[in-house]
């Protein structure tokens, strides 16, 4: 028997230039080869044997896995999903089909990694799995279209701005009628309808403006050094419909001392891909902010967005089996840091004084940053590093809220009934304000809270307090 | 987790006919019967036991429940009954060609009465949920097994589960008042009743434990609890395993009831701490987690009595976790320990059996002997307070060990009848020591254990398989594959 050398997607050596697409031909599958050792799954970083070991089977996991808290069904629940992987790893069911369905219908959220006392780490196991779903089983015509429509949108700025515009129109004109209309679409229509529903208020000045490349650190008398040279990621989503949010965050950082340099070249950080399983597309916005960041000389890159700090702080294993850009990534991994993070660091020597702001504030951890980067803390101790904030914990504040990247327009259905029991939950505490640390989550809960509370990013509350303004919307 | 499990050969036609029936009383989505479906719940927390069933079907409510039992009874096709799935001993084994019935998406909490102190929940509510709901009223549930965050009200009572509190608050059965129980044919009655004495046979009393072999819960009202007014918890270290032994006696001679006594030994806490970072003294051959509860002055006075008795015994340590942020990271990891022990072992059996306080010391070290004669490590993290062990042999199924370790736990369980005690404690004999059952009961005994059971259920439908030793079960039992001798001699062959 021959074997084929190598049947990784990429070689080695700097890769910026492929333009293979997501829907190219899939590696090479030597099926007898396969069959022997990682059964339905190819054999580029299938889910590895030791990591499926793991799992004792015990179901710890049940209660916070959102699909599991809707529907009481094992497959649809981190367990289950393990189970289902380690019967294709053995080859025992087809990647196709139902093994398909119950791994898409996982919303990533990693609750089910904070409640396992095993250490499975299921995020590395749905990240070696869903790469396989996206290489060798064929999706339908109006899901690959969907798929792709996300995917050219989304990670652009440019796009997005030029979509957001649309938007502006679209919200000034939309007539009265139009959830009346929309809710008589068929059926097969609800992921636009979802999609629609999902678009935030426009500001045209807001999506068009830019993040200053630069921001010098707020130096006085008293604090005339500044305390280090701080790369800002600007996001997509989040540079065009959270624009404020961006602004806070350079306002913050430098009133704490830092400079804060935002490169303009760079693009999107490929996380929504990553999450999606598009490892290739990933792959190269990986390389690629790499790349503009060793540019911009920085000692820490903070993030304001959880989903992007979370893929960012991934890189290192992510571009592991690349020589040229191993120790880049790990490099670059190294230095990120959720924003909080670096705000928190920079508590017990605060040189910008806070101004009260009389709150009753609900914070909603982000999957991405309590459950993936186990930040839970730093957040909360910057919040209540403004007098007269009194901060109260939300019920199952475990439990995804529906957003996680682009699953609220996969999954529509799902995604609308674990928004509508993340906002009762919310109503429920009686706050004023709610705030999250992640855009995706904002869209979401927005769409069901329907306006009952006032929504921020934490740092605009910090941003309010420093500058003794009245924070935005309350 | 295991290898390849046996497939239904199951008389598809019959399969086919149920689900269509099923389908006719249930939503589509509520009936199972593909085949990655299907295999989804070949197996509970026991994963070493396995069989496909025919159909899964998940109810809503009570009636749904009974008309899918009814179904089953008419077919004479045995049914299961599952809630979270998380039993040690495979009480929710399915059964050949059998039926599955999940109970979850019963999980409403339907009332609490804070006045009667009391909550009426459907048996797929989570356990820990109970005193989540509970709690703002100054309320809780106390039986508190260590999965209490994910098991259900309906399988702590098929499995009358204890937990670290029973030592001073009892069992499930101390806590049920009682239960909506739907029988083998369909129809629903209720045992118990909404107040503590009941005239008349105790039929709530039989029904707890009973494993599913008797009828399926589907409303259970249990009592609930005042929050004490005080709650010491102490961690206390010992050189030896017997020290922290004749500790947890000396405790309980002073007339000391505590809250929970719990013992772990040093690859527990190794586990558990790696999990949750609890503070334990990992380097410690033993420790013990004693809680006190009560009013404030007798927990002080209790406290101090014990500090001096786990010093006149050698503690090494005693630590008072002061906040309740600490005492939560301490019962965290006592907790977590079972599924903890997976991080320092590819696979393991959870053992659960009892034996008079007075012999700890001497099983402890019976069961070390045990371990190290077949090569195999025993962990140790149990109930102290009331004898009830949970020995965690840890093996590798990989290295073809499973078998050495799957004797080695029962002979600990028959170890400990020997020694005047019970071949379990809390998790049940389901499938997994139904063999074992002879050893600790007569044939007279079992005899009328089965009329008991068969004056529920003629038929033998409910969970049948699961307590009682049957030569099918106690001959072979499902698990990984292996050849027959004279097949491997190429005697015989398959076709």
């Amino acid at each position: 028997m021959t074997s084929t050398p190598t049947t990784g997607p990429a070689g080695p050596g700097p890769d910026f230039t492929s333009q293979r697409g997501e829907n190219a031909p899939a590696p090479e599958r030597t099926d007898a080869l396969a069959a022997a050792s990682h059964g339905s799954f190819d054999d580029h970083h299938p889910p590895a044997r030791e990591l499926l070991d793991d799992c004792v089977h015990c179901g710890f996991c049940l209660p916070t896995c959102p699909t599991y808290a809707l529907w009481g069904e094992e497959m649809d629940s981190p367990r289950g999903r393990i189970y289902l992987m380690e019967m294709a790893e053995k080859g025992e069911i087809p990647l196709e089909g139902a093994f398909t369905t119950h791994i898409d219908r996982c919303l990533g959220c990693m609750a089910c990694v904070t409640a396992c006392p095993s250490g499975v780490q299921y995020d590395r196991l749905l990240e070696a799995t869903r790469p396989q779903i996206e290489r060798h089983v064929p999706r339908s015509r109006a899901d690959r279209l969907f798929r792709e429509a996300i995917f050219t949108l989304f990670p652009y700025r440019r796009r997005l701005r030029a979509a957001s515009l649309g938007g502006a129109l679209y919200q000034k004109l939309r007539p009265k009628r139009m959830d009346a209309l929309l809710a008589k679409l068929p059926k097969r229509f609800e992921r636009l309808v979802a999609m629609e529903s999902l678009l935030p208020p426009v500001s045209v000045r807001d999506a068009f403006a830019r993040t200053p490349a630069v921001t010098p650190a707020r130096t006085t008398s008293e604090h005339p050094a500044r305390r280090g040279r701080v790369g800002m990621l600007t996001g997509c989503v989040q540079d065009v419909f959270f624009h404020q949010v961006n602004l806070a965050t350079t306002r913050v950082l430098a009133a704490e001392g830092y400079d804060v340099v935002a490169p303009r070249e760079q693009a999107c950080c490929g996380a929504l891909g990553l999450h999606a399983g598009r490892e290739e597309e990933s792959i190269r916005r990986a390389k690629e902010l790499i790349a503009v960041f060793e540019q911009a000389d920085v000692d820490v890159i903070a993030v304001n967005v959880a989903g992007c700090g979370s893929s960012m702080k991934e890189y290192g294993e992510l571009l592991a089996d690349d020589p040229a850009w191993k120790d880049r990534a790990e490099e670059f991994s190294a230095k990120v840091r959720d924003v909080s993070e670096v705000l928190a660091d920079a508590l017990a020597e605060s040189r910008a004084p806070r101004h009260r702001v009389d709150a009753t504030v609900v914070y909603h951890d982000a999957c991405h940053l309590g459950h993936a980067q186990k930040i839970r803390q730093q957040p909360r101790d910057v919040l209540r590093s403004v007098p007269g904030v009194e901060l109260v914990e939300l019920p199952e504040a475990e439990i995804c809220c529906g957003s996680a990247g682009i699953y609220n327009m996969l999954q529509p259905e799902a995604a609308g009934d674990l928004g509508r029991r993340k906002a009762d939950n919310i109503r429920g505490t009686g706050a004023d304000l709610l705030v999250t640390a992640n855009p995706g989550c904002l869209l979401q809960i927005r769409k069901y809270l329907e306006g009952d509370l006032p929504m921020l990013h934490p740092i605009q509350l910090v941003d309010a307090s420093i500058r003794g303004v009245r924070p935005p919307g309350m | 987790m295991t290898s390849m499990s046996t497939t239904t050969t199951a008389a598809s036609g019959t399969a086919t006919a149920l689900a269509r029936e099923f389908a006719a009383v249930l939503p589509e989505t509520c009936v199972i019967t593909d085949e990655v479906g299907l295999r989804s719940y070949e197996c509970d927390g026991l994963t070493g036991f396995r069989q496909v069933p025919a159909v899964v079907v998940l109810p809503r409510d009570t009636e749904e429940v009974a008309a899918c039992v009814r179904i089953c009874a008419r077919h004479r096709v045995p049914f299961v009954a599952r809630g979270a799935g998380t039993g040690l001993s495979g009480g929710a084994l399915p059964v050949v060609d059998g039926v599955v019935i999940s109970l979850q998406k019963l999980r409403r909490i339907l009332e609490i009465d804070v006045e009667n102190r009391r909550a009426v929940l459907e048996p797929g509510v989570f356990n820990l949920d109970i005193s989540r709901a509970a709690g703002p009223h100054g309320l809780y549930y106390a039986p508190d097994p260590s999965s209490q965050q994910v098991c259900t009200i309906g399988g702590n009572v098929a499995e009358n589960s204890g937990g670290a509190h029973c030592l001073k608050y009892g069992f499930t059965t101390n806590h049920v008042l009682e239960m909506e129980v739907v029988l083998a044919d369909g129809s629903v009655v209720t045992l118990g009743g909404p107040t503590a004495e009941q005239a008349g046979p105790d039929l709530r009393g039989v029904f707890l434990g009973s494993e599913g072999t008797l009828g399926i819960c589907t409303k259970v009202t249990v009592r609930l609890l005042r929050k004490p007014e005080a709650v010491r918890t102490v961690l206390a270290d010992f050189p030896s395993v017997e020290a922290a032994g004749e500790t947890v006696g000396a405790i309980v001679d002073a007339a000391i009831v505590p809250a929970a006594v719990e013992m772990m030994d040093s690859l527990a806490m190794e586990a558990a701490e790696a999990a949750v970072g609890a503070g334990y003294t990992v380097e410690s051959p033993s420790a013990l987690i004693i809680e006190l509860d009560g009013p404030a002055e007798e927990c002080d006075e209790q406290f101090a009595e014990i500090t001096r008795i786990c010093e006149e015994h050698g503690s090494t340590r005693i630590h008072v976790a002061d906040s309740a942020d600490e005492r939560a990271r301490v019962w965290k990891g006592r907790k977590a320990a079972f599924a903890a022990v997976g991080r320092i072992s590819p696979d393991y059996i959870v053992q659960d059996g009892v034996v008079p306080r007075t012999r700890l010391a001497e099983v402890l070290a019976q069961i070390a002997t045990m371990g190290s004669e077949v090569g195999l490590r025993v962990a140790n993290v149990f109930h102290a307070g009331d004898g009830n062990l949970h020995p965690l042999v840890l093996y590798s199924e990989s290295a073809g060990e499973h078998d050495k370790a799957e004797d080695l736990s029962s002979r600990i369980a028959e170890l400990c009848v020997e020694l005047g005690g019970s071949l379990s404690g809390e998790h049940g004999i389901g499938a997994d020591k139904a063999c074992s059952m002879g050893r600790m009961f007569t044939d007279d005994d079992l005899a009328v254990m089965q009329r008991v059971r068969t004056g529920f259920d003629a038929a033998g439908l409910c969970n049948p398989g699961k307590i009682f030793p049957t030569p099918r079960l106690c001959g072979e039992r499902p698990g990984p594959f292996r050849p027959h001798p004279l097949e491997e001699a190429g005697v015989i062959s398959r076709l």
